[in-house]
């Protein structure tokens, strides 16, 4: 604690300046955008949205666009390579939940995605020998299925912390994947082909979402990914994300202050997983095909490297972390043989020059905070608030 | 107790740190206590807690009334924060009750502990040290909030009324505790003295019976020590019930109404601050047995 600082309870503008000054400091101001989140969150409102509205824009033309040096060709078809980059980002939103906001590091996240995978699979490819549903009702259901199995690992495991419970979600991980090589019905290595896709044909009676074209997958799964990004946004902004955050700074104190801490790590693991299976099952549609190959620990920690990357607990950072882990290998295609080496060397790098990922974003934990500070900067900025404490000139420019 | 009741209120004097009685109004919730005032509000009976072989409370009982500042005292290591943890979960009892409003604690997980109505502060501050102020506060206002995860997803009415009263409640006891206008600063770069007020704020949110301050003034001036005991009357005098540990004495006997004092994990005494004061049992846990030839 900061028991070496002097204890001030009538702040002056002293006090004022070094909580201003001290602010300044504790945040990582070297490297790229400097101060991004910061300076994000006082831009008025209407600005926020039109600047979302253009980046939700350009991202639908991104497939058409085919920007010369971003884009992935020859060496890939730049239409499928944003489709895959959006599951990844999805899947980073998702995992983004459980490590970023909860703190609960997982290393078995791929096992949701996997189950998410044959969930849509064992539906709808014609390998399957069980009842086919159309393949949009694999969404809900595999989300459910990898929620059913979030709470089956979480609320034995959730009650270890640290390191142990890294070390289950990791076993978790491999088993899901040796169970689809041992159970017969999951056909191991053979897998299952011409898994679904959404119904509808083009004029030249075509179907639209072919595995061959990325564009309709990419939209599809870009729209999934703003739906998310909403409700997870919404979670933030509410009890369920305060607690979140309470757990990740200090289980025990976020109990004692009446966080139902292990019903809140439960949801987080459910939600979490519920995403990842979502992932999980439009990849398989996507790719059109499953088999077990996928969905090794390597992929895992590639998940945890994409939200680590991003920023974690920044959900937007996380769509970043996400579409980079994917975009870089099929990118340089020269260098993808050693993707592990190089997110492993950039890990690194990042952590000593930008601790909080790419994009460091605090979330602000209350649904109309904004309403509130304002208030609060209002009043300190006019007359004292209700007649207590002096107004300290420069404190605004402390948080601007 | 009665005649240890005094509330003499020096409103200017609270007013110029940051304390408005008004303000105490707004903050006060609806309070569902059957208990009256004077009566006990929380039992603590023949409460044991055993560590392998250690005993470190050892077979004490004690009464919190209502509406009174109980403090509880004793050298280091006497079992005072031990003491604190047996009643609100941390630790579970080897042997012995704890009652709130003659309910049963023992066994409940701390956070239902903690929604029946007995809130505690922690001796090394323990904020949630990335968010602001007034999110702390409102994790503890959230104790009291019904919305569910859905409701939080599709945004209901109840979640949406929740947070905007959770905003105003939090404002308020950051008011009342003086630290309004750091709301919007992330709690661990706040001065020591506003952390420490802060983690009373948040612990006022989950709107407790009893109020549990652990070593509140630790690392204090006598200036500041002064302001906090104020500011702990002022609380009492708002209707919350105070448990104080603290083993500075004199600041021990100018605030609470009532002390039990600890030693080596047993109570060795119970009265008005003046009674104990001059317990020649209380003076030789904190001086030492004195030998037979000095006395």
């Amino acid at each position: 604690m900061s028991t070496t600082e002097g204890p001030t309870l009538i702040p002056d503008d002293a006090a004022a300046q070094e909580i201003a000054e001290r602010e300044a400091k504790m945040r990582p101001r070297k490297g790229w955008f400097p101060g991004l989140g910061d300076k994000w969150n006082a831009l008025p409102r209407q600005t926020q949205w039109l600047i979302l509205i253009v980046v939700v824009v350009i991202a639908y033309l991104l497939p058409i666009l085919n920007p010369p040096l971003i884009t992935t060709e020859p060496g890939n078809n730049w239409q499928i390579a944003l489709a895959q980059m959006s599951v990844y980002a999805l899947i980073a939103v998702g995992l983004n939940v459980v490590v970023g906001y909860a703190g609960l590091l997982d290393l078995g996240y791929v096992a949701f995605f996997a189950l998410g995978s044959y969930t849509a699979a064992m539906f709808t490819s014609p390998d399957s020998p069980y009842v086919h549903i159309p393949y949009l009702w694999t969404l809900p259901l595999a989300m459910a299925v990898a929620m059913f199995f979030g709470v089956v690992l979480g609320v034995p495991t959730l009650r270890l912390r640290g390191d142990y419970l890294a070390i289950v979600t990791l076993g978790f991980g491999e088993i899901v994947r040796i169970l689809a090589t041992i159970i017969p019905a999951m056909k191991g290595q053979v897998g299952f082909q011409n898994v679904g896709h959404p119904p509808g044909t083009d004029s030249a009676g075509q179907p639209i979402f072919l595995n061959s074209n990325g564009t309709p997958w990419y939209w599809f799964t870009l729209t999934i990914i703003i739906v998310v990004l909403l409700a997870a946004g919404n979670l933030e902004r509410s009890r369920v994300g305060r607690a979140w955050i309470a757990i990740r700074e200090d289980e025990d104190a976020a109990e004692i202050m009446g966080v139902p801490t292990f019903k809140y790590k439960v949801w987080a693991f459910a939600i979490g997983a519920s995403v990842g299976g979502l992932s999980g099952a439009l990849f398989a549609g996507q790719v059109g095909f499953v088999n077990n190959q996928k969905f090794d620990i390597a992929t895992s920690i590639l998940f945890v490297a994409a939200v680590v990357l991003g920023g974690t607990g920044n959900k937007v950072g996380a769509v970043l972390g996400g579409s980079l882990v994917a975009y870089i290998p099929l990118r340089f295609t020269a260098i993808a043989e050693f993707k592990y080496l190089i997110f492993g060397v950039a890990l690194v790098i990042i952590m000593i020059f930008r601790p909080g990922g790419l994009l460091p974003a605090r979330q602000s934990l209350l649904a109309y905070g904004r309403l509130a500070y304002n208030k609060i900067k209002g009043a300190l900025g006019g007359t004292p608030a209700s007649g207590k404490l002096a107004v300290e000139p420069g404190k605004g420019a402390g948080n601007e | 107790m009665s005649e240890a009741i005094e509330p003499e209120i020096d409103v200017d004097a609270l007013k110029e740190q940051g304390i408005d009685l008004e303000v105490a109004e707004r903050v006060a919730p609806e309070r569902d206590i059957t208990t009256k005032v004077g009566e006990a509000l929380v039992q603590v009976q023949n409460l044991t807690v055993k560590f392998g072989g250690l005993t470190a409370l050892d077979n004490v009982t004690f009464d919190i009334n209502r509406g009174e500042i109980l403090g509880l005292i004793g050298p280091n290591g006497a079992g005072k924060t031990t003491c604190f943890n047996a009643m609100t979960g941390v630790y579970k009892p080897t042997s012995g009750k704890v009652m709130l409003e003659g309910q049963l604690l023992n066994g409940l997980p701390q956070h239902k502990i903690t929604r029946r109505g007995l809130a505690r502060t922690f001796q090394n501050i323990r904020l949630f040290g990335e968010m602001t102020a007034l999110e702390n506060v409102v994790v503890g206002l959230d104790a009291r909030h019904r919305t569910s995860v859905g409701g939080a997803l599709l945004r209901l009415p109840t979640h949406v009324r929740e947070e905007k009263t959770a905003i105003e409640r939090g404002i308020a006891l950051l008011e009342f505790v003086g630290i309004a206008d750091h709301a919007h600063f992330l709690s661990r770069h706040l001065p020591y003295g506003y952390q420490r007020r802060l983690e009373i704020a948040r612990a006022l949110a989950t709107d407790p019976k009893v109020l549990c301050l652990d070593e509140p003034a630790a690392g204090f001036n006598p200036a500041e020590k002064e302001e906090l005991m104020a500011l702990i009357r002022t609380i009492r005098d708002d209707g919350y019930t105070v448990l104080l540990i603290e083993h500075d004495m004199k600041l021990v006997m100018g605030v609470t109404d009532r002390i039990v004092v600890l030693e080596f994990g047993k109570k060795i005494a119970d009265a008005v601050p003046k009674v104990i004061r001059d317990d020649p049992k209380v003076i030789s846990a904190y001086l030492g047995e004195p030998e037979d030839d000095v006395a």
